[in-house]
């Protein structure tokens, strides 16, 4: 758990940094239109990836379980233009009604 | 006593705090989920509440956790943490010329600029306004972000098993929330889309962690692609 705290202050403190960039470097160094295009699609294609890990992936092998039927509830909720709290309520109630059922 | 007034404890709000306040609220509520999730991925309460004090920006506290839930190593979790917060960087750029703040507050001004303090302040015409807004919203959501952390960490803590509560499926929810309002452009969804299948055929090849960061060196260069073909 050391170790934990040590990279996890580091991620904070980067950061941070990163934030902190933007202020500190010359504008014409971060405010160009290839700049905005690779940073927004970089978060997209990571919270993709992210999604993908938390639904299918265990170690290193997919599987299909509960997690499966969060997804597809939140994919709902969100159509329905819920709020964000309700989104992962409603997650966290498909995956827990899905493994009664033995998914 | 007029009622536009200023009065000492009942200064009417402006429109740019009403908006930054009732961010905070509503993003500051959803600290819940993290705290719970972070506990489940095997975080311990104050280190939950470490990255919402200290890291302060959702998606790379939640790439951080997501990483280690899925039994990621820690450089893996922290480079996709960082990559994540790449495009705070962006906002900083389009702050830093909307505000203008003086050096001593750019520190400050650094730790709170995410997704919703930028968008509170680029979403108001009059400079003050502009700066009422960063400032309502920035140290709101933090407060309010802080705060419920440590509830959800603590009520994580308190639920135990995170699979019998159906927090893993919370977690999917969670990432897919934060995903969905992205996809609103076709070049946003065509990368989103490449991701996710990078990530699927890598998971068997590659150590934990490391299929994320593949999939973010993916995004990048298709997103460059899209820039070239389309500037």
């Amino acid at each position: 758990m050391t170790d934990l705290w040590g990279w996890l202050l580091a991620a904070c403190a980067l950061a941070w940094l990163i934030k902190l960039s933007g202020y500190l470097l010359p504008e014409s160094w971060l405010d160009r239109p290839w700049v905005h295009t690779v940073s927004t699609g970089m978060t997209a294609g990571l919270l993709a990836s992210l999604v993908v890990t938390n639904t299918v992936v265990s170690g290193q092998s997919l599987v299909v379980d509960a997690r499966v039927a969060a997804l597809a509830a939140g994919a709902v909720a969100l159509w329905l233009r819920a709020p964000y709290l309700v989104v992962v309520l409603v997650g966290a109630l498909a995956a827990a009604l899905a493994r009664l059922a033995g998914l | 006593m007029r009622p536009d007034a200023p009065a000492r404890w009942g200064r009417r709000m402006t429109p740019a705090e009403r908006m930054g306040a009732s961010i905070a609220v509503a993003v500051g509520l959803y600290g819940v989920s993290f705290g719970a999730l972070a506990v489940a991925a095997g975080l311990d309460v104050w280190q939950a509440v470490a990255l919402s004090a200290l890291m302060f920006t959702g998606g790379s506290q939640f790439a951080f956790i997501g990483v280690l839930g899925g039994g990621g190593t820690l450089p893996a979790a922290v480079t996709a943490a960082s990559l994540l917060g790449v495009r705070n960087a962006v906002y900083a750029v389009q702050l830093n010329a909307l505000l203008r703040p003086p050096a001593r507050l750019r520190p400050l001004q650094a730790h709170l600029t995410i997704d919703e303090s930028t968008a509170t302040a680029v979403a108001q015409d009059d400079p003050d306004e502009q700066r009422r807004g960063f400032w309502t919203a920035g140290v709101g959501v933090w407060l309010l972000w802080t705060l419920f952390t440590l509830v959800g960490a603590l009520a994580g803590e308190a639920l135990g098993d995170p699979t019998v509560w159906g927090l893993d499926g919370a977690a999917v929810a969670a990432f897919l929330g934060l995903l969905w309002p992205r996809l609103r452009d076709r070049d946003p969804v065509v990368t989103a889309v490449a991701a996710a299948f990078v990530t699927l055929v890598a998971v068997p090849f590659v150590p934990p962690g490391v299929p994320i960061i593949l999939a973010a060196v993916v995004s990048a260069a298709l997103s460059l692609v899209h820039h070239r073909r389309n500037p």
